[in-house]
């Protein structure tokens, strides 16, 4: 992966054309190669950013000339903020619609459901990203258009989701980034809905005479749970990997913004570095999801655990 | 079953409604702006960088400052003349403090001096500016700078580098990105960076120039130009820059919204290779083998400025935000000559001199260009490219991302030497002295002396390179311009470059807030009035 994305960036072009002013003196360009190493043979680079790597430094940003990892520590708040607000709004609203929908297949609120969830697989987020703040800030005048609001320390994590402010500046971002995942949702929780209504267990639970509301939630919402949350888990780590497009349009500080000028600037170090990050992300979701298929599914645990 | 799902939806509803109604208002001096970068560090001699430049004005002053239009004006030294032909003396402001307190001397210019040209792992560094001079301290108010051969742009150098309290001449870029040592003595005190959030400065209550009317200013980093302007409408903010071209008649129409507009020094221009040596791919017969350059021969050069129809590009691509351009300055700036004007569009001129030239029979030119880093760039090259095919030059564009670009117009081609025959690039002042194009773009390339950097068509001209370099040798600034206009009328009637327009900078602000731009396309926040 590293080695990858090292020599595409070092193949599209030079980070110090970028960075030199143009009108600098001729040695200037010659002294920041020098400098940022990039003078040296490609591989010997790699060598070298591949012994930083095993202890643990990825590179200083050619750009901000601070360690990448730092870069990417201090706007992960942000992003990650976003993205639990995003995978809340998505899972309170997609769950309770997905079970309905499941539960009343031939209702007219079911159509309207489903097929307003097909706009939601297919509007792009961008425009809908605009369209939410020509209504809801221009027009209406409720909503801040962009950036994170006052943040305050709760259990000593920085984050704006405890102000009034904060939460203001958060609704559109989150509902933009969350709009994909409500669909899926839906369309997930509906689909297993049917599926485990038909199922024997929950006739007997009906002809037994219990109350609906508890046949759903006792009975059918963990056996549809499982492959949602395998769903969610994986989708949340995209949520924060490719936040980008609601990042750059609400102008949220987080790693989306970091990266498009990253790539842009070719601010290698940083663009390995994310990556490498991203790579990790997913690999602890995974383990997330397995952790929790155990305390939520009894036929996976572990025979020691009987 | 309906009603227990949607009772806690109506919570949810009960929450929003309470969330949008709790309205806040802005305090009333202070003043929100949004802008289109940030800089990439609080210290002012991290990296040369137009957005960090402006940036550190606000913070910090230089012995000598720029007015809007790049105007030399007194900052932290009230006066400079050059002692003999070697010297410039620098008479240095008393009474000025530091935001800590510290008294400002020539002490600080020595320190300042020394770390701008010293910062370790700058991508950009200051040193430009203080190569090759001597920094003397005659008393603690009078500042010498010598350099080895007659130098007359010393103030304009000077005017580069912010000021900082010699305490800090060890401080780390970090202690100046955390605030600890970014204390200059500018008209604003930082006061919090959250980097790709918020920059928020307070008003210096010692000041040493024109108090500033803002008890506070918060910036925003706003990318996207679209939420720019509606961050505005919406009164997010009071002020914006770079309101994208598509906005702007929705702003113009409305009531409480004011829009600035200034013909800005971004030049956009076309380059052609002017020589034989090597011949390039990009220019060839009509079955594809390639040919000399014909761009050696001066009437092609003119005949391609004639064919470009300027107007049509400013009226139809840049919506009117471009002003057709013959040289390097725009009106009423530095170096600008008033014989110059941008070659009218003129289709028969242009096939004449074709003709005369000996290509009637045509041949395919391959122009290139970088995309998305100058405003509507693509679509700039374009409809060059179908106005030279047709005066019979079979025109295809070819764009690229400007890190692409930059790497190949500049060494692309075999021996590292520049790839391209055409090319379409930009170019602003940024020294806001005259012969700084000249000394770039126009004068034969000699590395080792620092002449010709941009010259990558090969234009030679020995009269216009002596104009250049006596010039730059003379302490008479005012005899140094007139040779530089000069220099320049010479070499746009040989078209070594073939300008295209000026770049139309654009602002807009709530009612009632005012702002003074120039030839700038940069922000200035000082000249943010109410």
């Amino acid at each position: 992966m590293s080695l990858l994305v090292f020599f595409m960036i070092h193949i599209v072009g030079d980070p110090v054309d970028m960075l030199v002013n143009p009108e600098s003196l001729p040695d200037e360009i010659e002294r920041v190669r020098r400098d940022f190493g990039l003078d040296k043979p490609v591989h010997i680079q790699y060598w070298k950013f591949l012994m930083g790597a095993l202890s643990g430094d990825l590179g200083n940003s050619y750009i901000f000339g601070r360690p990448a990892l730092a870069l990417i520590a201090e706007r992960f708040p942000a992003t990650l903020e976003l993205a639990l607000a995003a995978l809340f709004i998505a899972t309170a609203i997609g769950l309770p619609l997905g079970i309905y929908a499941g539960l009343h297949p031939n209702k007219w609120i079911t159509r309207l459901i489903m097929s307003s969830s097909v706009l939601g697989i297919s509007i792009p987020t961008f425009w809908l990203g605009l369209m939410m703040i020509i209504v809801f800030s221009v027009s209406l005048g409720w909503l801040p258009v962009s950036g994170r609001g006052e943040t305050t320390y709760v259990l000593g994590i920085e984050s704006s989701m405890f102000t009034t402010d904060g939460l203001k500046h958060i609704v559109m971002p989150a509902t933009n980034l969350a709009l994909f995942k409500i669909a899926l949702v839906i369309r997930l929780t509906r689909a297993g809905t049917e599926e485990v209504m038909r199922l024997d267990f929950i006739k007997f639970c009906q002809a037994r005479g219990l109350p609906s509301k508890k046949i759903v939630w006792v009975h059918l919402l963990p056996n549809i749970l499982i492959p949602i949350i395998t769903v969610i888990a994986i989708e949340f780590g995209t949520l924060i990997a490719f936040a980008t497009v609601t990042e750059s349009i609400f102008a949220w500080p987080g790693l989306g913004k970091l990266i498009i000028d990253s790539i842009v600037n070719l601010d290698r170090p940083v663009v390995v570095a994310y990556l490498l990050f991203v790579v990790t992300l997913f690999l602890i979701l995974n383990l997330v999801v397995d952790i929790l298929y155990a305390v939520l599914d009894p036929r996976v645990r572990l025979d020691g655990e009987k | 079953m309906k009603q227990k799902l949607l009772k806690p939806m109506g919570r949810v509803t009960a929450v929003l409604i309470w969330l949008v109604s709790s309205t806040s208002y802005l305090v009333a001096d202070d003043l929100k702006v949004a802008l289109a970068a940030e800089p990439t560090s609080m210290d002012p001699h991290y990296q040369n960088l137009t957005i960090n430049n402006s940036f550190a004005t606000q913070i910090y002053n230089a012995l000598v400052l720029q007015d809007v239009n790049q105007n030399l004006i007194p900052g932290l030294a009230t006066s400079w003349k050059p002692v003999d032909d070697r010297t410039w003396e620098f008479a240095l402001r008393k009474n000025v403090k530091f935001h800590n307190g510290a008294a400002f001397t020539a002490g600080d210019v020595i320190a300042s001096m020394e770390r701008a040209a010293n910062v370790p792992n700058s991508p950009s560094s200051f040193a430009t500016f203080t190569k090759g001079k001597q920094f003397e301290m005659v008393d603690d108010f009078t500042i010498r700078v010598s350099t080895e051969k007659p130098y007359p742009f010393t103030p304009n150098d000077m005017s580069r580098i912010s000021i900082i309290d010699s305490a800090f001449l060890k401080a780390t870029t970090e202690d100046f990105n955390t605030g600890v040592a970014s204390h200059g003595t500018g008209p604003f005190t930082l006061s919090k960076w959250l980097p790709g959030d918020v920059i928020e400065i307070a008003r210096n209550e010692n000041y040493w120039g024109n108090p500033m009317e803002w008890d506070r200013i918060i910036v925003k980093p706003i990318k996207d130009g679209t939420t720019r302007t509606a961050a505005l409408i919406s009164g997010d903010v009071d002020f914006i820059e770079r309101v994208a071209p598509s906005d702007l008649p929705t702003l113009e129409k409305r009531e409480n919204i004011e829009v600035f507009k200034s013909v800005s020094n971004r030049l956009l221009y076309l380059t052609l290779h002017m020589t034989d040596n090597p011949i390039k791919p990009f220019v060839t017969d009509k079955n594809g083998t390639p040919i000399k350059s014909p761009f050696k021969d001066i009437r092609m050069r003119k005949a391609v400025s004639h064919a470009i129809n300027r107007q049509a590009i400013s009226d139809r691509v840049m919506d009117g935000l471009s002003s057709p351009a013959g040289q390097f300055s725009p009106k009423g700036y530095i170096g600008y000559s008033s014989k110059l004007t941008a070659d009218p569009y003129d289709m028969a001129l242009a096939k004449k001199l074709i003709a005369e030239a000996g290509y009637s029979d045509g041949f395919k030119l391959t122009v290139h260009g970088p995309a998305g880093r100058y405003s509507n760039d693509t679509r700039i090259l374009e409809a060059i490219a179908q106005m030279l095919s047709s005066v019979g030059i079979e025109t295809s564009v070819e764009t690229m991302p400007a890190s692409v670009f930059f790497k190949r117009f500049a060494r692309g081609g075999p021996d590292k030497k520049p790839e391209f025959t055409a090319a379409m690039s930009g170019y602003a002042n940024g020294s806001g002295e005259p012969s700084h194009p000249l000394r770039i773009f126009i004068h034969t390339k000699q590395k080792e002396r620092g002449y010709g950097p941009g010259n990558r068509n090969g234009y030679s001209n020995a009269d216009v390179d002596k104009m250049i370099e006596d010039g730059r040798a003379s302490m008479d600034v005012e005899e140094g311009e007139k040779a530089f206009i000069k220099a320049t009328e010479i070499a746009m009637n040989e078209y070594a470059l073939i300008p295209i327009h000026h770049e139309v900078a654009t602002w807009a602000a709530r009612e009632g807030i005012s702002y003074e731009n120039g030839a700038l396309d940069s922000t200035f926040l000082h000249n943010i009035r109410k």
